[in-house]
């Protein structure tokens, strides 16, 4: 259930939420593999929410934000929620420069509040001192 | 000076784009303006060009800085202004590339003729 998948990134499966990740190296035909997987996967496990982690992305110029947009669509139209995580902040920066905005992609600080967005709660409170 | 042939060279531009600019001692801000408006000038080479090539080249004068210069014999651009204009694109992409590359850089020239061909040239200076 939880192999690699075409683009080289294993989606993971947590109750009804879908995690999973975007790397540096998506090329046109890794991303419509991974579109393709992803979107198999929601409507087999019923997901209701799918986490993509892009904290190990260290650019995104029009392609790969297209490429959000749209997993971040095909997903809606299935029943599912995207939260996007972990983007850093010289791509934030250099996003909004772009003229990019990523219109309609909800997104996380980190990979946990995005997870917490998503109806996942920690049952135990974190260690003290530990990033919320 | 590199090739833009194949979507394996978008990835090794961007390497060498982005060893370039730690060579010049670039923010980890302004190398990721420099690598994603490399990415973008590469891509547009690669679709609408039919590929071509990159040169890299670190600047002497002083302050240093570096030059991108992204040259293909693609059909040309007709309407220049309108292709720098956000939302503009005939391909798969956001319409944002051109003027985003611009927005990025610090100077910006572009040579174009229909059936001539497109070249780009873009600098960003180091420690502005």
């Amino acid at each position: 259930m939880n192999g690699a998948s075409p683009a080289g990134v294993p989606i993971l499966r947590l109750g009804d939420v879908l995690v999973t990740g975007l790397l540096n190296e998506l090329d046109d035909k890794s991303a419509v593999a991974f579109s393709e997987e992803l979107t198999a996967r929601i409507t087999r496990d019923g997901a209701r929410g799918v986490l993509i982690d892009i904290s190990r992305l260290e650019i995104i110029d029009s392609f790969v934000a297209r490429t959000l947009m749209e997993l971040t669509t095909m997903a809606r139209l299935l029943g599912a929620r995207v939260i996007v995580s972990g983007m850093r902040p010289p791509v934030a920066i250099t996003l909004v420069e772009l003229g990019l905005q990523l219109t309609g992609v909800e997104t996380a600080l980190n990979a946990e509040r995005g997870m917490a967005a998503l109806g996942w709660r920690q049952n135990s409170p974190p260690p003290e001192g530990a990033l919320a | 000076m590199h090739d833009v042939r194949t979507e394996e060279d978008l990835l090794t531009i961007r390497h060498a784009v982005r060893a370039a600019t730690l060579r010049e001692g670039f923010s980890i801000v302004d190398q990721t303006r420099v690598v994603t408006a490399a990415s973008e000038l590469a891509r547009n080479a690669y679709i609408h060009g039919g590929g071509g090539t990159l040169t890299v080249e670190s600047l002497t004068r002083p302050g240093g800085g570096i030059r991108l210069t992204i040259r293909d014999e693609g059909p040309g651009i007709a309407d220049v202004e309108a292709a720098l204009t956000d939302g503009f694109t005939t391909g798969a992409g956001l319409g944002h590339g051109l003027g985003g590359a611009r927005r990025l850089m610090d100077e910006f020239e572009i040579r174009t003729a229909v059936g001539r061909g497109t070249t780009v040239t873009v600098t960003r200076r180091a420690g502005r």
